[in-house]
């Protein structure tokens, strides 16, 4: 049985079916892990580890205990700290460091235990490679290598979550979390070919989550279908005590639109169940910049959308421009001071020889962390210095505001935001490493959703002439997480790009 | 020349709470190093910090006890630095928008009452300790210690204006600011374990100048006698300066307590850059008015209050009510004891309480809080005297016995089997006195007659010469009374 092919949907029935037990399954994506190394899609694996999970699953679903996502194998991106696994960010600074307690995502989707009595049940295959703490749009920045985009092995599979991108795109994992900071979980979803949800900022506690940019971090699964991340996404947010931005009232069943038309409860007319539905494309997202063929798969999906139902319009999002110089000045403002810790002293990489405390400092950070997170810790750390301080850092705080308005506004006109994920497909590994502004342009489309907190998905939509993979985005108001996921469903029953897989995967 | 003094304090008070201001692990002071540090405290990857409610209604209670306002928005922000004892290479603190703005305490200075203006009180976490002496690092070697107990512990900066004159002054109002903090509950003022710490800053200025020196801040004074010391000093420092033609260098300056004088510690050249920004870990604090009124409606009465009751009611001197106000418990003794023995009383009551009572607790080196005696066991005593049983002399004999006892954890004798088995009982028979008197004329023949030759000195030494024959239970009044009539 090709398990590696099927949906967390799927898999569910198959287990309360007794198919298959969480053992086999857990054994299965293990063997896969290990045969699928070229991805370099995984950091630590523990299979025994793994496998003492599925038995307890196995135990809960014969007692009858068990819920839609029981035993059902899950890779973490290795962002979220984990008791068993490695948590190192994809860095050398948190070389080997383990964590003495489960991030609250992990902890979450994990076994029930006593502090988590109504955890999800499903089993942790692992932790997934990413960028250096999550910052690159590439994976190319991780200090344990590059992965290889499943769909083609010469290019990048999108950051900075690609490692659980890619991990779900070669059949390694049923499904991924991921973080998305400015794009982190929606880009590599779409350059594999994969459909990614970031919710609103709050949903998802951060607690556990190695941060980055806290104002912007938001945790979100990784998978095959629309349907199956809001069954992930349903057992993830919860309001946690423990992070302070965390929603009050955050828990809610995701999936309660998926069989819903728009307007109304049942779907009355099968070939429009969108209908009432109102998109706006924003003009700024189609503008210069955008790959030919990316624009037409996006256009595509959008005419698909309106077979479907929906009326499209058009909006203007004028700042879109500006989003990147704002989140590269506050993203690093805030990473600057949130990687402080790790200076050598508790835990982590400590230099060998050092003769003061400076030195200690100096070497342990300049030979613990990469050259992106130290071109980030030094952007950070200027636009808060004295004197320039209101010149970036209030001045983009001023921006992002703004930024959040124009989306309200746009959305008096319309009920979704539709447009493309990244400028172009996946690209050759290496090709913009040398140029980080080119890497940081390949977020505009994204970046904006976080500046100002609002939920966002990323859907499949098409393919290049390479057979590389397309995505589209769908971008909605606070808190509509579940519209969105809604309509990727629709529209995911009316196509099969979100089933296709890589020729080598198959 | 003359000099004017200006100076400005920052006052750290750690605030009382069962946990660390943004972690659940204890407060607790003198636990093994690092048993009182979760994750949160040692910045673990991934922990966040979450703000304890106890702490920000002791800053509310605060800014209410000195007519401050509260923020009904304040802002947490990050105050970035490395530092080993510093876990997170930030500290989180309030920088733009604090919790307390402006207010006042009021302090007894030459004995009159002065306000001292408050710019703010904020709220920020401590960080831990640096262990530098008799560390044994993990291979045997000399090495440098972390101990992050203390990281987290809850502070409220409390920072003056520039208003004080002189380093006595500075110290009129950190005692004042203590007694009211302990007062309001929300610091335990123990000064040797950190939990009441003074940065001063210092200036002189050529007298009736409007311009501001340029200050030196001595940093971490955690005793009234260091602060006035290293404050003298840095005056008398600053002051030899610019006579000799130098300038003041703005910096930071640590007092040496043994050497009994300051030292630069690192010039503003060389001082941090902070990059303060608001912490998007944390929400800004509101306060809403229904908060603020909780927080009120809990408030214990307030020492000034008390005072003014005491002068008005009981026509009690403002020394005595600054004195019996110094604390809560005190105060509540020595209401206690005029409860029980009269408010005509509260005078004798006052001298009691702020003369036997406190040596006593001061020798003993106890808070009034922890005082053997009671207001029952006291008030018996006052009433002996009142009646004319005892003399204030004999009282004072009395009231060690008790001590004694009662700290000693003795059964307590009441006050009477003490006043009837030591013979203590007064003279107040006048033909017993009468015969003493007589006795000490005769024996005293000088004094009689320098008194008698106008000199008003002898009086009070044959007084004296009667109390003493009487073994000091000779009512005085009587004594001087009839010796009078005697001598007339």
């Amino acid at each position: 049985m090709s398990w590696h092919t099927a949906t967390v949907a799927l898999l569910s029935k198959a287990l309360a079916a007794k198919q298959v037990s969480s053992r086999e399954l857990t054994s299965y994506f293990l063997e896969r892990i290990a045969q699928g190394k070229r991805w370099n899609a995984f950091l630590d694996v523990n299979p025994a580890l793994s496998l003492a999970q599925a038995d307890l699953a196995d135990n809960i679903l014969a007692s009858g205990l068990g819920g839609p996502l029981t035993g059902i194998p899950v890779a973490h991106k290795d962002v979220f700290v984990t008791r068993g696994w490695h948590s190192t960010a994809g860095s050398k600074m948190l070389k080997d460091y383990q964590s003495p307690f489960d991030a609250a995502v992990v902890a979450r989707l994990g076994l029930p235990d006593e502090e988590n009595p109504t955890a999800a049940g499903m089993v942790c295959l692992g932790k997934t490679n990413m960028d250096e703490f999550a910052m690159g749009s590439s994976n190319e920045n991780s200090a344990y290598g590059a992965v290889l985009n499943p769909w083609n092995p010469a290019c990048v599979a999108g950051g900075s979550s690609g490692g659980s991108a890619a991990a779900v795109a070669a059949g390694l994992t049923p499904i991924a979390t991921g973080t998305d900071t400015g794009g982190s979980i929606r880009q590599p979803a779409a350059l594999c070919g994969l459909t990614g949800i970031k919710p609103s900022y709050g949903r998802v506690s951060r607690y556990g989550m190695i941060a980055y940019a806290s104002s912007l971090d938001q945790a979100g699964p990784i998978g095959k279908s629309a349907e199956d991340c809001a069954l992930l996404l349903s057992a993830m947010s919860f309001h946690d005590g423990r992070d302070s931005t965390s929603l009050a009232d955050s828990g809610e069943d995701y999936s309660r639109y998926l069989h819903q038309g728009w307007s109304e409860p049942q779907i009355n007319n099968a070939a429009k169940p969108l209908s009432g539905l109102r998109i706006g494309l924003p003009a700024e997202f189609f503008a210069a910049g955008l790959a030919p063929e990316v624009a037409q798969a996006v256009e595509a999906g959008a005419q698909q959308l309106a077979a479907l139902g929906a009326i499209l319009c058009t909006v203007t999002l004028p700042k879109t421009k500006l989003s990147i110089p704002v989140y590269y000045v506050l993203a690093p403002a805030e990473a600057s001071s949130n990687l402080s810790r790790f200076d050598g002293v508790r835990f982590g990489h400590r230099a060998a020889q050092y003769s003061d405390l400076q030195e200690m400092y100096k070497k342990s950070r300049s030979e613990g962390f990469g050259a992106e997170v130290k071109r980030r810790i030094l952007i950070g750390s200027y636009v808060l210095s004295h004197g320039y301080y209101d010149a970036y850092y209030l001045q983009a705080q001023k921006i992002r505001r703004i930024i959040a308005a124009d989306f309200q506004t746009a959305f008096e006109q319309c009920d979704v935001i539709l447009g493309p994920v990244a400028p172009d497909v996946a690209w050759l590994l290496g090709a913009k490493t040398q140029d980080p502004l080119q890497m940081y342009l390949a977020d505009i489309y994204t970046l904006s959703t976080n500046l100002a907190g609002l939920p966002a998905m990323s859907v499949p939509c098409g393919f290049n002439q390479n057979n590389l993979p397309i995505g589209m985005q769908l971008i909605g108001n606070y808190f509509a997480e579940a519209r969105l996921l809604q309509i990727a469903h629709q529209y995911q029953q009316a196509s099969d790009w979100h089933l296709r897989q890589p020729s080598e995967v198959a | 020349m003359e000099w004017e003094v200006v100076i400005g304090l920052e006052t750290h008070t750690q605030l009382k709470t069962q946990s660390k201001i943004f972690s659940g692990a204890s407060t607790h002071f003198g636990a093994p190093a690092n048993t009182q540090a979760c994750a949160v405290d040692l910045a673990l990857p991934g922990v966040l910090p979450v703000l304890n409610r106890q702490a920000v209604e002791h800053a509310i209670r605060f800014g209410l006890a000195i007519g401050a306002t509260i923020a009904p928005v304040s802002i947490f922000a990050r105050k970035n630095y490395f530092y080993p004892d510093l876990p997170k290479g930030y500290q989180i603190s309030q920088y733009e928008i604090p919790v307390v703005l402006g207010g006042q305490v009021e302090i007894i200075f030459n004995g009159e009452s002065k306000l001292i203006q408050l710019t703010r009180a904020h709220l920020e976490e401590d960080a831990g300790k640096s262990v530098h002496e008799d560390f044994i690092g993990p291979h045997g070697e000399p090495s440098s210690g972390i101990d992050l107990n203390r990281a987290g512990t809850p502070l409220l900066e409390i920072v003056t204006e520039p208003v004080m004159r002189s380093a006595e002054e500075a110290v009129a109002y950190a005692k004042a600011l203590h007694s009211l903090v302990v007062w309001l509950d929300v610091c335990d003022g123990n000064m040797q374990e950190g939990s009441f710490r003074c940065d001063a800053n210092v200036s002189v200025r050529p007298m009736g100048s409007a311009k501001l020196g340029t200050r030196c801040e001595i940093k971490n004074l955690n005793s009234f006698r260091f602060m006035e010391e290293a404050m003298n000093y840095e005056i008398r420092r600053q002051i030899e300066l610019i006579e000799d033609g130098g300038e003041v260098r703005q910096e930071t300056r640590l007092y040496d307590p043994d050497k009994k004088e300051t030292r630069s510690m690192r010039s503003k050249e060389d001082a941090n850059d902070y990059r303060y920004f608001p912490d998007p870990d944390l929400l800004p604090l509101q306060i809403d008015q229904a908060w603020v009124a909780q927080v009120r409606a809990g408030m214990p009465i307030l020492p000034d209050a008390v005072r003014n009751q005491w002068q008005k009611e009981f026509g009690l001197s403002a020394y005595d009510a600054q004195l019996l106000s110094q604390d809560r418990a005190t105060a509540q003794l020595f209401n206690a004891l005029v409860g029980l023995v009269g408010q005509p009383m509260a005078k004798v009551a006052a001298n009691l309480v702020t003369g036997e009572l406190a040596s006593a607790l001061n020798r003993a080196n106890l808070a009034a809080s922890d005082s053997p005696l009671s207001a029952n066991d006291l008030a018996p005593l006052l009433e002996r005297v009142a009646d004319g049983t005892i003399s204030n002399k004999i009282a004072k004999d009395i009231f060690t016995i008790l001590w004694d006892e009662a700290s000693t954890g003795q059964k307590s004798s009441t006050i009477d089997a003490i006043i009837d088995q030591r013979g203590w009982r007064q003279i107040s028979d006048s033909g017993e006195l009468a015969r003493l008197i007589d006795q000490v004329m005769t024996d005293n023949a000088k004094l009689v007659a320098e008194f008698q030759a106008g000199k008003e000195k002898a009086f009070n030494a044959l007084v004296g010469q009667i109390m003493k024959a009487s073994q000091g239970k000779a009512n005085p009044q009587q004594v001087n009374d009839l010796l009078r009539k005697k001598l007339s």
